[in-house]
């Protein structure tokens, strides 16, 4: 992984920018039609980080988040995750769900399950983007969510990349709506090895 | 008294009356080792359960196979006495749950096999080990009393 990310030409992060922007996009607008609002989403960003640094990406340790995470499967495969703050996410369940605003106060079983299916919703807009521009297949797995700190929710997602480098790449979108009322951070992490695979569908291989 | 904060693939030892500490471990596991006689503590906060597989380890503290024998070092660079080091491991979760059949993922419950043999291996006695589920913790370990408080978020929190 060190090799494939320390190298990037600035035309290769372009690329990968790219298509970020592309991808999010879809999901934004398929966003913005699931809670009925506008949302306005970020220029993608697309970082090199030192594995041990992830918790970074979010700002703190220990605030706790709804991190909703999914692996996207096929022959570039890698990570995705949509994170959220807690009180974000229990205002999401209460647009998604049509009901007035503070509604949900806890999550519950229904909470959870409007924010997994938005996971996925997300997450199939945007790597149909993704298959569109490389040609490649992504398969999204069955989503899966937590709520707890931003470290151990980070932290565990790269964990396996540590074994062949020490470094990892997210492409991260950051969607608002109201003004920044709303904000969550999606994100997408290709495994050690697909970024070569993309990098070389898109014609802006080495 | 100073606290330490250890952070990933990161050891710290520390003299009473310091505290170490570590903030949201997920599969991460931290290992604390102690000295009741000198009261010399130590925190390595492991990625990774083995150091054979991987292609660069030249930082010792991101496995733990690596990381144990180097904080033991670092502990009797200061005074601490092998022999009388008793150990308290948390943190090993695996955040999430997926149907991909891959080990890569239960990197949790692989650090906590890998912690629990090298110590084993070591002669090093545990004395708690809180490991596995699917949620996060953040530790805190006192070098005066050898108490390691465990912080969650839904799941309570206590000193063992």
């Amino acid at each position: 992984m060190d090799d494939e990310v320390k190298n990037l030409s600035n035309l290769q992060i372009d690329a990968l920018s790219e298509i970020g922007n592309v991808g999010a996009g879809n999901a934004a607008t398929s966003l913005s039609i699931m809670i009925n609002r506008r949302v306005e989403m970020s220029v993608p960003r697309v970082s090199i980080i030192p594995i041990t640094d992830i918790w970074q990406v979010v700002g703190s340790e220990e605030e706790v988040v709804c991190g909703i995470f999914l692996r996207a499967l096929g022959q570039a495969p890698g990570s995705i995750l949509f994170m959220l703050p807690l009180k974000t996410a229990h205002q999401m369940v209460d647009l998604l769900m049509g009901v007035p605003p503070e509604t949900n106060q806890e999550l519950g079983e229904i909470g959870h399950s409007a924010l997994k299916e938005l996971g996925n919703i997300l997450s199939g807009t945007y790597l149909n983007a993704l298959s569109l521009f490389t040609g490649l297949e992504f398969i999204p797995s069955v989503p899966d969510l937590a709520i707890d700190m931003s470290a151990s929710i980070l932290g565990s997602l790269v964990l396996p990349m540590a074994e062949v480098g020490d470094y990892t790449l997210v492409i991260e979108t950051v969607f608002s709506e109201n003004h920044k009322a709303l904000v969550g951070h999606f994100m997408m992490f290709p495994d050690p090895g697909s970024l070569s695979i993309i990098l070389d569908k898109l014609g802006v291989d080495q | 008294m100073a606290v330490l904060q250890v952070g990933m693939a990161d050891l710290k030892v520390a003299k009473v009356p310091d505290i170490l500490s570590s903030a949201g471990l997920g599969s991460c596991i931290g290992i604390c080792l102690w000295d009741p006689i000198t009261r010399i503590g130590g925190l390595a906060h492991i990625m990774l359960p083995s150091s054979a597989l991987a292609r660069n380890t030249d930082n010792k503290a991101k496995f733990a196979d690596t990381a144990i024998p180097a904080l033991v070092q670092e502990m009797e660079r200061i005074g601490a006495m092998k022999s009388r080091l008793v150990a308290k491991i948390a943190g090993g979760a695996q955040m999430f749950a997926l149907t991909e059949a891959s080990s890569i993922m239960k990197i949790g419950e692989r650090n906590a096999e890998s912690s629990l043999e090298t110590l084993r291996k070591m002669g090093i006695k545990l004395l708690h080990a809180e490991t596995g589920a699917n949620y996060g913790r953040s530790i805190t370990f006192k070098t005066e009393t050898g108490q390691l408080h465990i912080r969650t978020i839904e799941y309570g929190e206590r000193i063992v």
